[in-house]
């Protein structure tokens, strides 16, 4: 099965094309670039690199969030119509599990973070559990301050991965020795990574309907809903005309 | 002009997603509409009296494959019958962009397929070759709730700005104005359709309307409009809604159509086109053609169809229809320009 890669959740950028093999190439980038001006580009060239078509894929796994909601959106939005318009799979994995799997170890707690501004994270927590990345806390949007505590609640010793240069004295202050912090190698996101997560994943059943993982409704949602409990006959919200 | 000489015909796939509607378009030859599928999320904006950007970006990434297949369906289009792909990358809102310029890459890159990237407003004037051949030169008005622009096009594809707003956009006055009157918002229609019941009773300001420019401003207008409003609640006097809105109408309709047939006469055009949200509402288009006839001006006015004037895909795939002829065509590296614009006329060339 040969899987075409794609995350853009941050700032980051990694595309990779992947058989059940071998890796056939990846190209992960960390500079100040738009997603969508870089993205294309590095997969046309992947594409030439490999001597492949475009058609030749059989499945393109995308991280759909959370993440930079703009940057889930070009990933998510270059996914599904590349799936779509070639007629193949389509896989979603968790942006934050593409950073959990850089960390090998099977005895520790894996919790990889996004800064998500105002002491506030997306996070969760992974295991490796028979050779399997697991969600073992679901993915969430959190204040710092509350998730350290729910964590070290669990008793296991923790491994933070990801954009944690930010957090990391208050981390070191509140967890003491139960936590480590991954190298920083380990903190980009790999393509790699992700096609072989993709692989391992149940395609998606209804390609039109995938949508990135935001984790947050936008504010303007929030407040509405806070004072329209009921939404007024505002369904459907997008309609052919 | 066509790349593979053996094609009897051009078929293009044109993608726009530049502000709260997502549409996807079949064109032919640049003037036959195969399909044009548009979703509105005019509800989802309701809720907020306006569009919130990253609830935009966020229905346009929901709809964005349903819109390409509805139209590759009712065209009856395979890949392997399309010319090239094409698709609005400004001006508008940056994320929406994105979703169109990103599926239309993809598209492209996974056919083979040539990219052509399109200004909005030079779909916005094309809209027109949907309806009947473009004679050069020409005017274009070009007003919705984000732009309020006189446009001079000495020929196919060459677009320059001789008049913009100075502030707000004039569909963006109907809907503060709108909202004043407590009307859901979008407002234009049912302003329209209120003024068309009142008189031009208040005298609001004709704002820069003598200035020896084609600029307009509708700012002065709408503070007078609240004023006139709070003022007459102050004095807890109830002020006729139809009144308040036909002397608001006539003001912006003044001031657009004494301006647009100035720079028709200026410039010596014998066609004027008129697109955008705002070309659907009933009193400017009466205006401009009493005033036409009035004048006995050999003017051909031509307004699109309303379906055409919104934003729409079919527009962008006619103007696709001309810059591919010209030979422009964008990359894998193509990015969303946010504030795109047609250069300005140089004010020494003008005639």
């Amino acid at each position: 099965m040969l899987v075409l890669a794609i995350d853009t959740s941050n700032r980051a950028l990694t595309v990779a094309l992947a058989s059940d093999q071998q890796l056939l190439g990846e190209i992960t980038l960390n500079i100040k670039q738009t997603h969508s001006e870089g993205l294309m580009p590095a997969i046309t060239y992947l594409f030439q690199a490999a001597k492949l078509k475009p058609a030749a894929i059989d499945r393109v796994a995308v991280a759909q969030g959370p993440g930079s909601y703009t940057g889930i959106r070009i990933a998510v939005t270059t996914a599904k119509t590349l799936a779509w318009t070639l007629n193949k799979e389509l896989v979603g994995v968790s942006s934050l599990a593409v950073i959990a799997s850089n960390v090998l170890s099977t005895q520790r707690l894996i919790v990889p973070v996004f800064d998500a501004r105002r002491q506030a994270v997306f996070t969760g927590a992974y295991q490796w559990q028979q050779g399997h990345l697991v969600s073992v806390l679901s993915d969430r949007h959190i204040k710092l301050a509350a998730w350290l505590p729910e964590l070290l609640a669990t008793k296991q010793p923790l491994t933070f991965v990801g954009q944690t240069a930010v957090f990391s004295d208050t981390i070191r202050k509140m967890c003491g020795k139960q936590a480590k912090i991954a190298p920083e190698a380990a903190n980009l996101p790999r393509g790699q990574q992700l096609a072989w997560l993709g692989q391992q994943a149940q395609p998606i059943a209804n390609v039109h309907g995938f949508v990135p993982t935001y984790l947050r409704k936008t504010e303007a949602e929030a407040t509405w809903l806070k004072n329209h409990p009921n939404n007024e006959g505002h369904e459907p919200y997008v309609e052919e005309i | 002009m066509q790349e593979n000489s053996s094609q009897t015909r051009e078929l293009i796939l044109a993608f726009e997603s530049s502000c709260d509607e997502t549409s996807v378009a079949v064109i032919e030859n640049g003037e036959k509409i195969l399909a044009n599928v548009i979703a509105s999320q005019i509800n989802s904006q309701k809720r907020f009296g306006g569009v919130v950007p990253e609830v935009a970006s966020r229905h346009h990434v929901e709809q964005i494959t349903l819109c390409a297949e509805e139209a590759m369906t009712q065209a009856h289009v395979t890949y392997a019958d399309l010319t090239a792909v094409a698709v609005t990358y400004g001006p508008g809102l940056v994320g929406a962009l994105l979703i169109g310029v990103s599926a239309a890459k993809a598209i492209a890159f996974a056919h083979q397929l040539p990219l052509i990237p399109v200004n909005h407003m030079a779909g916005h004037v094309y809209a027109a070759r949907l309806v009947k051949p473009l004679t050069y030169p020409l005017i274009a008005l070009l007003v919705s709730g984000g732009h309020t622009e006189l446009v001079y096009m000495r020929t196919a594809g060459q677009f320059e700005i001789i008049g913009d707003t100075r502030d707000d956009a004039a569909g963006e006055a109907f809907d503060k104005v709108g909202r004043v009157l407590g009307l859901a918002y979008p407002a234009g229609g049912k302003i329209d359709h209120l003024a068309s019941q009142g008189q031009d009773s208040f005298h609001f300001p004709r704002a820069m309307i003598k200035e020896a420019n084609y600029d307009f401003s509708f700012s002065g207008l709408k503070s007078a409009f609240i004023n006139t409003v709070h003022n007459a609640q102050q004095r807890g006097e109830a002020l006729s809604h139809a009144d308040l809105a036909a002397s608001f109408q006539a003001s912006v309709i003044d001031v657009i159509v004494t301006k647009t047939l100035r720079a028709v006469k200026q410039y010596g055009v014998q066609q004027l086109i008129m697109a955008g949200g705002v070309a659907a509402n009933s009193g400017l288009r009466d205006r401009f053609r009493q005033e036409i006839a009035q004048r006995d001006l050999e003017l051909d006015f031509v307004v699109p169809p309303l379906r055409l004037c919104g934003d729409n895909g079919a527009m962008i795939g006619a103007a696709a229809h001309v810059l591919y002829a010209q030979g422009v065509r964008g990359d894998a590296h193509l990015n969303a320009d946010p504030s795109l614009s047609f250069p300005y006329l140089a004010a020494n060339t003008t005639k």
